[in-house]
């Protein structure tokens, strides 16, 4: 039998679908436990509205492969951040020409500092390479894209925002 | 779950369960422990999480009616992803307030079910946007003030609240970097969009005050909640940076609105919204769609 873990890793994202849950960070414990299989898994932001069918894809795919009894639990804490997303993530992402998130943004102690203007230049285009390109909009089709055009293929693309 | 194209994403309707879109949804916060800190009274944690629940609430709804109203494609987009930021942070605060209670009520009953003057919100939030630069600095006013909040709120004693907060600073940062950017854009734009953005920037100054003042039950559960008058001097910085960068006028000390949202004293506003976001769950009890 295939374990609890080796399942829940197979679901993807319905966002995302060229990523598991596992590479995008979510899916943050799997445990057997002699009442059946315990997942953990957090929202990427708040008002995820994914989070109602991933909690019944993994039920779907835990239930197929024979563990009958299995729950999904959230966490909150720690908040989910895109440093979680894994390489193989990150590589899946270019190959389906959204580009991968940079490091968080480190927040020295205090208040957090206001951006005015564009956040940074240096996201590469996904599809040409091409280093410096510009956003056009911080909010995408869903909360954790917004949208960039590259100067030199003049191609739009989608990039992962950093949180 | 994986489609090879968009259209097959939005005909595959085999599985009901797959969206919800009004009621009915699972917990949120489905595994997060319940139990309330110790010393804490429920009443109070339940009181507070409302106020800065209805907040968010009520302020997605207002900017949701944007929806198909925006200036541009791309700010729709951005309006629609803050207002959906801030339903998240409501169905979380609301799920909790109703587990402090204690009397079980869930977020549907309690989004769908109070009075107008069960509602904790503050003024800002309830109130209609003569135009976009009225929206802007709302949003502006409000992501700044929410931010320095949550940003507070996640060393509080109450493990939920201090989750939520840490997750919501994420989420707002880009709310007023948003504002922010249009509000420097208008300003320092053309003279009429400067003379517009200036009159939003004056008409929402009256419902200032009201963010700042400590509520009984802010001062009742010091450690779990955050005093929002220790917010101002990080609020007025702010709004002193974005002002300066955008040639703006930070409006005189004006005289502020009279009425207490956050005692469920509201305007006629709010029973506007509340006829659009209770009607179909009050017309059809106990329905789930």
């Amino acid at each position: 039998m295939v374990s609890a873990a080796e399942v829940a890793a197979t679901v993807t994202d319905p966002e995302l679908p060229m990523l598991t849950l596992a590479e995008l960070g979510i899916l943050r414990d799997v445990r057997e436990t002699g009442d059946g299989v315990e997942v953990t898994i957090t929202p990427t932001y708040s008002g995820c509205p994914a989070m109602e069918t991933i909690r019944t894809d993994l039920l779907h795919a835990l239930h197929d492969a024979g563990y009958s009894q299995a729950h999904v639990r959230t966490i909150l804490a720690p908040a989910w951040t895109t440093d979680w997303i894994s390489d193989s993530g990150r590589a899946k992402l270019v190959a389906a020409g959204i580009a991968p998130p940079g490091p968080a943004p480190r927040r020295a102690a205090g208040p957090v500092p206001l951006v005015l203007g564009v956040r940074d230049d240096d996201v590469a285009c996904p599809r040409c390479g091409e280093q410096s390109t510009e956003r056009l909009a911080a909010f995408g089709a869903t909360a954790c894209r917004e949208l960039r055009r590259c100067p030199a293929c003049r191609e739009p693309f989608e990039h992962v925002k950093e949180i | 779950m994986s489609f090879d194209d968009a259209y097959q994403a939005l005909t595959d309707h085999d599985d009901d369960a797959r969206w919800a879109y009004g009621t009915g949804f699972s917990d949120p916060l489905a595994g997060v422990p319940t139990a309330l800190p110790e010393g804490v009274d429920g009443a109070d944690l339940a009181a507070y999480c409302l106020m800065i629940g209805d907040d968010a609430l009520i302020l997605s709804h207002r900017l949701q009616q944007w929806v198909t109203r925006a200036p541009e494609l791309e700010d729709e987009m951005a309006i629609a992803n803050i207002a959906l930021d801030l339903l998240g942070q409501a169905r979380l605060l609301l799920t909790r307030a109703g587990e402090a209670e204690g009397a079980g009520r869930d977020e549907d009953e309690l989004a769908y079910l109070r009075e107008p003057g069960d509602f904790r919100n503050v003024l800002l939030t309830e109130r209609v946007d003569a135009d976009f630069g009225h929206l802007i600095a709302r949003l502006l006013v409000f992501s700044t003030w929410r931010l320095a909040l949550l940003d507070h709120l996640s060393a509080s004693r109450d493990p939920v609240l201090a989750a939520i907060g840490a997750k919501g600073v994420k989420e707002v940062s880009y709310h007023r970097d948003y504002a922010a950017g249009w509000t420097v854009r208008l300003g320092d734009g053309t003279d009429l969009s400067h003379q517009r953005m200036q009159a939003a920037i004056d008409a929402v100054w009256p419902f200032l005050d009201e963010l700042f003042e400590t509520h009984d039950v802010d001062a009742r559960l010091a450690g779990v909640a955050v005093d929002p008058a220790s917010l101002r001097a990080e609020f007025d910085a702010v709004l002193a940076q974005v002002l300066s960068a955008a040639t703006l006028e930070m409006p005189k000390a004006v005289e502020a609105a009279t009425s207490k949202g956050r005692d469920g004293a509201h305007g006629e506003e709010l029973n506007e919204i509340l006829a659009e976001l209770q009607g179909l769950a009050r017309a059809t009890p106990g329905g789930v769609w």
